[in-house]
């Protein structure tokens, strides 16, 4: 790639991209693992299983992140569809929405939801008839989740589908289909290592979101406590080789992810080139088939 | 919020156009668009933008303008929360600084260079965007601390990394570091090396050749990136929390303050601070849309 | 099934896609919509199948009014210009596409679907991915996909756009008697003029959203009815002339043109086709013929069949283009500065329009 004359400078480049990335996030990574391992596996396996509190707030991580996903990948798939095949007024508008809540602090998302549903919220004396809870229950937990996460699953499907176009789906209409069996036969196929990118992101910001659901869930122990904020009560308590177990279940479904978006990424990339492919490299072979005939 | 009732026709070749039906001389029929599920997708869209985004900062700025010019500033603009803006503004740019700076080499060196484990690096330079900022805050801690495994060569130097203004900057960094290289490094790959070659051969130096022929193409992906960091940086709260001790007029940032308001359920407060913290995040946003429509324009 | 267009116009924002056309195309013939990049045939044709909706007009066929129909149940057969097969389906789930949304019993399916790639040639390769045919090939697909369903009219649109010459030419014969087997009303759309001669029934050239001409493609090429359909159709070389009391002239030749019968002369054009200009060499032809001009050889080359000359008329600045059959001029010496005679054999003129934009 590089000339001779410029091979000091890139040795010199290199080893500082290293470094950075090296102090900034090898050492932490691999910190936390040591830490949490360091007083010894039986002892990392007794501190993620013996405190109720624990186990809890790792189910409760476990039933929020996949309705907050779930709502986000129709969500994702409705908007994505509405933005990437058709044309109308406040269009570009809506796309900026979209971005709304990567920009927005999570803290000041689960501010605004406080304001509606807690008990001097605006809603909070309707949900108090009718003997609702919100906030500092399961449901605020999924909203605030669901928000932070909301960008993912849209902003991954909506470059895929303006790349593949609207032909398939015109075709398929016009052979009699109707919205169902395109979306089921034509769409959803040709989007789905795009929509599982979105997912998997998704996944892995709502397991590991914290400013939202701080915010939202009064962080009660052994009831509305998920995982990270777990990691931050047990740090608070100066339990520090418990929070650090926690915090390695964390940081190793962050690296299963990592690898996951790796697969599909190549997945995507593979299908990005047969696209390429089928529309620039047309016919310049000789037919065949048809002098055979 | 958006009328989506609306007569619908399509685009050709491309998508379907949906537009009021002004060209049509005597109000014709209503027809469906060719594509199935605009009404479908346009109501689920419009129902989840509405009531999870528009609706709650709406109801968080109302209540904020409730208090008045006068009550708005008088919560807003306490002491306390005065040296909390500075804390969050000053570390912010200061680590978006750093991590357009540090991502501009890294994104360097991934589009450009060639060496073994060159995909492996590029692989960690996602890990931020996985890895829980609650497991960030808390691991950066222990490593700055007086005895942790940097901590004890650097705190002798007298670097404290740990519950200080520079624990802020460092975890702001690391939150922020895969904006920078993600949006610099497609654009440094697509750069046409002739006309570097081209800038050489016409006699310029290394140097002269960076500033004047590739620094200009770089650019505005390059400030993106830094609006991007920026705007991550001022809402971070989970690393943050572990690592700055959250000393009022210290190292509390603003995220920090409303949450220790609304602790305290000082509403008012907390609603203000919040409303100057989205002011900021969505000025943010709009310049981060237009510098990217821009990249996107320069790119054709 | 015949088609019946009626005053259709359609926008797309300030751009007149289509600008009150009318159009008939017969039962079993098979029409050619012809035309340069934005002149409306593409949208004409998404009309007809109901994948664009006119502003105003109206779609009839055998004389039910079609225009509210969706695309869905209109049973018209698209094939689409980079086919736009199912990337993730085998060739046989593409064709048999349509049949399996109308809940075709599975036998049924697989014996159409046979008959169809028995027809396209592309038996046995059923299992095959889009990906893995050639472009030749991924057109037969979509072309059986668009038969599978048995539609009253075929669609296609610039059906060997993306083709290679030798394919293109392959493919052209071999759709041709495709259609005189099965005899459907069929509509292509092409910029290629060479493909809409060899392939149509019936030419039907567009620009600017608007009809030019349609006719055979005897008619359209011998009779061009506006200067549009003569540029567009071929080398033609442009003159400016002048038209009084039904004759014009060009460089003093007389060309009949009754259209103007008119004593006072007005501006006109001459346009001359550069095969129907005759050239001789004037030291063969001791005397010039009559009508002819006399002209010098600026460039000679060669291209296929023909010999391609261009010439500058004496005491004239404009260059002249004449064809001469290649061996024809294999037995002369042309080279530039040879002195020549060229008579026309046929000129057409026009009235300048204010109608006439290039």
């Amino acid at each position: 790639m590089s000339t001779d004359a410029s091979r000091p400078i890139a040795a010199l480049l290199i080893a500082a991209a290293v470094a950075i990335v090296g102090v900034l996030i090898v050492v932490p990574l691999v910190a936390v693992f040591a830490e949490a391992l360091a007083p010894g596996v039986a002892a990392w396996w007794r501190a993620l299983t013996d405190d109720p509190d624990t186990r809890h707030a790792i189910w409760l991580s476990l039933t929020v992140a996949p309705v907050a996903v779930a709502i986000n990948t129709v969500f994702g798939v409705a908007a994505a569809w509405l933005v990437a095949r058709f044309r109308f007024p406040g269009r570009s508008l809506l796309i900026s929405f979209f971005d709304v809540p990567f920009s927005v602090s999570p803290v000041v998302a689960g501010l605004a939801l406080v304001l509606i549903f807690g008990r001097q919220g605006l809603l909070g004396p309707t949900l108090a008839w009718l003997d609702w809870k919100v906030i500092f229950s399961w449901p605020g937990l999924v909203l605030a989740t669901t928000f932070v996460t909301l960008p993912l699953v849209v902003r991954e499907l909506i470059p895929v589908m303006e790349a593949i176009g609207p032909d398939e789906e015109m075709a398929a209409v016009s052979l009699g289909a109707n919205g169902w069996q395109v979306f089921w036969r034509v769409t959803l196929p040709n989007i789905r290592w795009a929509l599982l990118h979105g997912i998997v992101l998704a996944n892995a910001r709502a397991m590991g979101e914290f400013g939202a659901v701080y915010v939202v869930s009064g962080h009660i122990a052994g009831a509305t406590d998920t995982m990270p904020l777990r990691v931050e009560k047990l740090f608070q308590e100066y339990r520090q080789p418990a929070s650090m177990a926690v915090a390695s279940v964390l940081a190793g479904l962050a690296l299963v992810t990592l690898v996951a978006k790796f697969v599909i990424e190549h997945r995507l990339a593979t299908e990005a080139r047969d696209l390429e492919r089928a529309r620039s490299a047309d016919g310049t072979t000789h037919d065949a088939t048809l002098e055979a005939a | 919020m958006i009328a989506f009732a609306i007569d619908s026709s399509p685009l050709p070749g491309s998508t379907t156009e949906v537009s009021r039906s002004r060209r049509c001389p005597r109000g014709r029929r209503r027809r469906p668009a060719v594509l199935p599920g605009f009404g479908v997708s346009a109501a689920i869209t419009s129902i989840v933008v509405f009531s999870l985004i528009v609706f709650p900062l709406a109801v968080l700025v109302l209540r904020a303008a409730s208090l008045g010019p006068g009550g708005f500033l008088a919560a807003a603009w306490t002491p306390r929360a005065r040296a909390a803006y500075a804390v969050s503004l000053g570390a912010s740019l200061i680590a978006a600084v750093l991590s357009s700076a540090l991502g501009l080499v890294v994104a360097w060196v991934l589009a450009r260079f060639r060496f073994p484990g060159r995909r492996l690096l590029d692989a960690l330079v996602d890990v931020p965007l996985a890895l829980p900022t609650a497991v960030a805050g808390l691991v950066y801690s222990t490593l700055y601390v007086p005895k942790g495994w940097l901590g004890q060569w650097l705190v002798p130097l007298g670097i404290k990394g740990a519950y200080s203004f520079l624990g802020i900057v460092l975890v702001l960094v690391f939150v922020s570091l895969p904006f920078a290289v993600r949006v610099v490094q497609p654009v440094i790959e697509s750069l046409d090396r002739d006309t570097e070659e081209a800038a050489r051969i016409l006699g310029a130096s290394r140097l002269q050749t960076f500033l004047r022929v590739v620094l200009p193409g770089i650019l505005p992906a390059f400030v993106t990136g830094f609006a991007l960091s920026l705007a991550r940086a001022l809402g971070e709260y989970g690393s943050v929390v572990f690592i700055s001790g959250n000393m009022p007029f210290k190292t509390e940032i603003a995220p920090v303050l409303i949450v220790s308001r609304l602790e305290e359920f000082a509403y008012a407060e907390a609603t203000t601070v919040a409303v100057l913290l989205l002011a900021m995040s969505l000025a943010l946003l709009v310049v981060v849309n237009t510098l990217q429509q821009r990249l996107a324009r320069n790119a054709q | 099934m015949s088609i019946h267009i009626r005053n259709v116009t359609k926008h797309f924002g300030t751009f007149a896609a289509l600008d009150d056309v009318s159009l008939d195309v017969a039962d079993g013939s098979l029409l050619a919509l012809l035309g340069p990049s934005g002149s409306g045939k593409t949208t004409l044709l998404r009309i007809i199948a109901g994948l664009e909706h006119p502003d105003s007009g109206s779609i009839e066929e055998d004389g039910a009014d079609i225009t509210d129909l969706h695309a869905r149940s209109r049973e018209v057969g698209f094939v689409f210009q980079h086919y736009a097969l199912f990337r993730h389906m085998s060739v046989f789930e593409n064709v048999a596409f349509g049949l399996r949304v109308r809940k075709t019993p599975d036998a049924q399916v697989r014996s159409r679907v046979e008959e169809l790639l028995r027809l396209v040639r592309l038996e046995g390769l059923g299992g095959r991915k889009p990906s893995q045919l050639s472009g030749g090939q991924r057109q037969r697909v979509a072309l059986a996909r668009a038969l599978a369903i048995r539609p009253k009219i075929l669609l296609l649109d610039e059906p060997f756009g993306a083709l290679d010459a030798k394919v293109r030419v392959e493919l052209r014969q071999w759709l041709r008697r495709l259609h005189d087997e099965i005899g459907m009303t069929s509509v292509f759309v092409t910029h290629d003029q060479e493909e809409a001669f060899e392939l149509a029934d019936r030419v039907v050239v567009m620009n600017h959203g608007r009809i030019e001409q349609e006719g055979t493609p005897d008619e359209v090429f011998d009779q061009p009815a506006t200067p549009f359909v003569m540029d567009f159709l071929g080398n033609v070389n442009v003159y400016h002339g002048r038209v009084e009391n039904g004759r014009a002239f060009w460089h003093g030749i007389p060309i009949d043109y009754p259209d103007y019968p008119h004593a006072q002369a007005r501006d006109a054009r001459v346009y001359l086709r550069p095969h129907e200009l005759e050239l001789s060499l004037a030291a063969e032809a001791r005397r010039r013929p009559e009508n002819s001009l006399a002209a010098s050889v600026v460039r000679v080359s060669r291209s296929g069949a023909v010999t391609r000359v261009a010439c500058r008329p004496h005491g004239s600045d404009v260059e002249l283009h004449v064809d001469v059959p290649a061996d024809t001029a294999r037995g002369w010496t042309l080279e530039p500065g040879t002195n020549v005679a060229i008579t026309p054999r046929r000129a057409r003129v026009f009235l300048p329009g204010p109608e006439y934009v290039i």
